[in-house]
């Protein structure tokens, strides 16, 4: 089938898609964007966190052609081509990479928080973050990150 | 961070001891960081692979015809397609690279499938018609101990190997004794980046291998045996590793790959989905610890005996090497002047086990520091007190009869852990988080400690060594860096490491880390947390040697003559105007100094290079009713020698106190007649940011006199001992025994 959407704001169509794709495997395999990952493509570790219509999701729970006319924003659309999101450089900064394969999908997902709720609590980033996993850092550093990008008023842009 | 004491001033900003951000760390926060499964190639296939159901099972009759027939399908290849040695193996070459007729372990793989879209190559999978004469498997250590028990491998007895170590006198009395049984479950690294990577073939007829991996090199030697193509011809790049931990010590795809590309001369991808993952990688050593402590009527040890059984699955990965940890650490770090311990590694029908953060030293640690709270409570003494009343320091004998060299700061780390100010009194969650399972009816605290000891880089006379090409020229007119190496960073910040140690020794601030491949010579595997000392060292000993080059070209002393403080040797202006003669590059080997083997009776001999130390305090709270358990704060102290990269020393603290709080509270892989029950991220929980509390650390950097710059590796001393803390802690609370680990609410509750 094929199946077209907006992806960062750029109408996309993707062809002989199979019914059984996810919109990860698309955004992925079909439309070169790999910065959302596949950690466990089972909705357990929000590596593939993207917006849908302004909603954060997993993106491996998101059939394909769920996503047909519908509006798709991935890490990659979240700051202009060669900015960074006040969020990422919150990351960079706090040190709260190690081996990045948690970065993209919690960095949608801390933009998602900080937009809903610019100044959280540490308890309220924690049960924000509770459904992504990270396997490098402990989360020490990401409560840094989110605390940095609160402060920097992230949520506030 | 406190750090205590101060090591060296860098001479340019980012050099050692200073926190630069990571290199490769703008293109992780966008997106555009290329990890081994977003490859792509013109053309290429998809890999999939089909795995046995069976723990043990003899294959009587395979078809490959239904997969062949699934249109989009480009090959399907088994056993008999495997070019080279049928066999692979770290220590041991042991393993099929596709089983040919034996069935050792469920999800061993049996044939390999080629497709244009990944769900057609693992459809075409499933078609392959195996038959199966299916047989009991071994699972249970004592059945795989019994000589008269069935063997695992017809040409090999099941105990892998056996170290006995003998210190003193064996049959040594004392007046206070304690015994237990302790029970290790089995645990997954459970890295994110599923095994993946792109295999495309060369014109030469070799391939092309873009693959995350802890070792390239160790990875071309053995793909190379088994595609039957010289070394030369098998060229290995490392892609984007998305985590390690040990997982990606043992091949996973990399042969399947490169059959594959070979056989339809098209590039071919494969990525594990998470299931596989479970399957497609070595875990940590399920093990079985007995222990007895003798101590005088002050607490002082007088002896330990133990017997330590490690399962080590269907084939021998990395076991070997695990055993001799256990040994050899076994009794943590205490002065203990009589020993008699025996360590034994099995195989078995269960999954494979091998390489993890801690690699033996990690069950040991569980063992030997419940047991020093028992021994506490027989002497009625607090448990950090009788710790310190056996701390291991400079100059005093492990086990093995070597003498600890440099700092041991054991009762120092203790005390560290200990005065820092209490947990808060009540923690931002309760046991059961946000179910809100209780009110804080039913709920105590507890606080636990534990302190262990982990040897850096390899042992036992391996010859351990890490190869930098290090290159100085003009760009731009200026003075440039190019390091080139095979190290691989996962995610612990070796590309970061490198530069700083170039900009220390060189004083030229802009340095490029080249991607790391199999053009240069080894770098020995990113593990036993060895990398920064190892690739570090030789990066620094390259920069040495170019500094000797621009000293010769300079023809006279420099300004600056003293090699140990690190201000600039030479101005840059020299440099660029030295360098006009040409760029300088030096390639250079380094080693770490010798170890020896361990005497095979005895146990005797100086078999580690260097000993780490990290210390835990844990506080939590535990509702009695449920059994459910939240940990409110940890509190680490360690001893890193000296911290390259502050920043990053305490990210590996954290992130090695995370996954040893998951030990303790829930991560197992469940076996059942050797066939796994939880390979989902449903099933096998890791901790998430609910479960972990806040962390605050204590650093100490007393020099090591033998490594560079006196840096001791960090990585896996925190995983050691933060999980008897955390049963410590739980024990404190409740007063269970909890002699197991992960400890389950039902042992708390005692239902
Ligand atoms: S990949 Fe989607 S939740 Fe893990
Ligand atoms: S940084 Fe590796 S999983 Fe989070």
């Amino acid at each position: 089938m094929r199946v077209t959407c907006t992806v960062n704001g750029v109408d996309r169509t993707a062809d002989d898609v199979w019914e059984g794709e996810s919109l990860l495997y698309v955004l992925r395999e079909r439309l070169g964007l790999p910065g959302s990952k596949n950690a466990c493509e089972q909705g357990e570790c929000g590596s593939c966190t993207v917006y849908l219509d302004g909603t954060a999701v997993c993106a491996c729970l998101v059939a394909a052609g769920q996503a047909a006319g519908r509006d798709v924003r991935t890490v990659e659309g979240l700051a202009p081509e060669g900015g960074l999101d006040p969020v990422q450089r919150a990351f960079l900064q706090a040190g709260a990479v190690q081996c990045g394969f948690c970065t993209p999908g919690l960095i949608v997902s801390v933009h998602d928080l900080l937009a809903h709720n610019p100044q959280p609590t540490d308890p309220e980033i924690r049960e924000a973050l509770a459904g992504n996993l990270c396997r490098c850092t402990g989360y020490e550093k990401i409560m840094d990150a989110v605390r940095l990008a609160a402060a920097d008023g992230a949520g506030a842009a | 961070m406190t750090t205590v004491h101060v090591g060296l001033p860098a001479a340019v900003d980012g050099g050692v001891g200073a926190s630069p951000q990571r290199p490769d760390g703008r293109l992780k926060v966008t997106g555009e960081f290329a990890f081994s499964s977003d490859l792509w190639a013109d053309d290429m296939l998809w890999g999939a692979t089909l795995r046995s159901p069976h723990p043990r099972a003899r294959i009587t009759a395979l078809d490959i015809g239904p997969a062949l027939r699934v249109p989009g399908v480009y090959a399907v290849l088994t056993h008999e397609d495997v070019p080279g040695a049928p066999l692979y193996g770290l220590e041991h070459v042991d393993q099929p690279v596709l089983a040919a007729r034996e069935i050792r372990y469920q999800g061993e793989p049996i044939v390999i499938v080629a497709a244009d879209h990944p769900e057609t190559a693992r459809r075409a999978a499933r078609l392959v018609e195996v038959a199966y004469d299916v047989l009991d498997p071994v699972t249970e250590l004592a059945a795989a101990l019994d000589p008269a028990g069935p063997q695992v491998h017809a040409d090999r007895p099941n105990l892998l190997r056996h170290v006995p170590i003998r210190r003193g006198d064996p049959h040594a009395t004392a007046a206070v004794v304690v015994t237990g049984e302790y029970e290790v479950g089995m645990q997954d690294q459970a890295f994110l980046g599923p095994e993946s990577g792109l295999a495309v073939p060369a014109e030469d007829g070799g391939i092309d291998l873009y693959i995350a991996t802890q070792w390239l090199h160790v990875d071309q030697r053995q793909v190379a045996a088994c595609l039957g193509l010289p070394p030369e011809k098998v060229r290995l790049t490392l892609s984007g590793v998305g985590g390690a931990f040990g997982a990606r010590e043992d091949l996973s795809m990399q042969v399947h790959a490169c059959m594959l590309a070979l056989h339809t001369g098209r590039p071919v991808k494969m990525v594990y989905g998470r299931e596989e993952s479970f399957f497609g990688h070595v875990h940590r050593h399920p093990a079985r610890l007995r222990y007895e402590h003798g101590a005088d009527a002050d607490g002082r040890l007088v002896y330990v005996k133990a017997r330590i059984l490690l399962d080590g699955g269907a084939y021998a990965s990395s076991t070997g090497a695990v055993v001799a940890n256990a040994a050899t650490l076994g009794v943590g770090p205490y002065d203990v002047p009589n020993v008699v311990m025996d360590a034994y590694g099995l195989y078995t029908n269960n999954p494979p086990c091998g390489a993890m953060r801690g690699f033996g030293a990690v069950q040991a640690c569980f063992a030997y520091e419940s047991q020093m709270d028992k021994l506490a409570a027989a002497l009625g003494l607090d448990p950090v007190e009788v710790r310190v009343r056996n701390a291991l320091t400079t100059g005093d004998l492990m086990p093995t009869g070597q003498v600890v060299e440099g700092p041991a700061p054991v009762a120092e780390l203790l005390r560290l852990v200990r005065e820092r100010p209490p947990a808060p009194a009540v923690g931002d969650f309760l046991p059961g988080g946000t179910a809100n399972t209780t009110r804080g009816e039913g709920v105590v605290r507890g606080v636990g400690f534990g302190i262990g000891i982990k040897n850096v880089c390899f042992s036992e006379g391996f010859d351990d060594f890490a190869t930098a090409r290090v290159r100085l020229e003009l760009v731009g007119g200026r003075p440039a860096v190019l390091v080139h190496t095979a190290a691989a960073e996962v995610g612990q910040g070796l590309v970061t490491v490198q530069a700083q140690i170039v900009r220390t020794e060189l004083g030229v601030e802009q340095v490029t880390i080249a991607p790391a491949d199999t053009a240069v010579g080894s770098a020995g595997s990113s593990s036993a947390s060895r990398q920064t000392y190892m690739t570090g060292g030789a990066v620094r000993a390259a920069c040495q040697a170019i500094r000797t080059r621009l000293l010769e070209r300079l023809g006279r002393a420099p300004s600056t003559t003293d090699n140990d403080k690190k201000v600039p040797f030479l101005a840059l202006e020299e440099i660029a105007e030295l360098l006009g003669e040409g760029a300088i590059e030096e390639t250079v080997e380094w080693r770490h100094r010798p170890t020896h083997p361990l005497d095979p009776a005895t146990g005797q001999g100086d078999a580690h290079v260097q000993y780490a130390f990290a210390a835990h305090r844990a506080t939590v709270d535990v509702d009695l009713e449920l059994g459910l358990v939240k940990v409110v704060e940890i509190v680490t102290a360690q001893d890193v020698g000296k911290a390259v990269n502050p920043g990053a020393v305490a990210g590996q603290i954290q992130g090695g106190t995370a996954q040893g709080l998951g030990l303790a509270l829930m991560e197992e892989i469940q076996v059942v007649d050797g066939k796994v029950r939880n390979p989902s991220f449903t099933d096998y929980l890791l901790p998430t940011i609910m479960d972990m509390p806040p962390m605050s650390l204590d650093v100490l950097e007393l020099a090591d006199p033998h490594s560079p710059y006196g840096l001791r590796g960090v990585g896996e001393p925190p995983t050691i001992s933060s999980t008897p803390a955390v049963v410590a802690a739980i024990r404190a609370a409740t007063g269970a025994a909890l002699t197991r680990v992960p400890v389950r609410p039902e042992h708390i509750v005692g239902v």
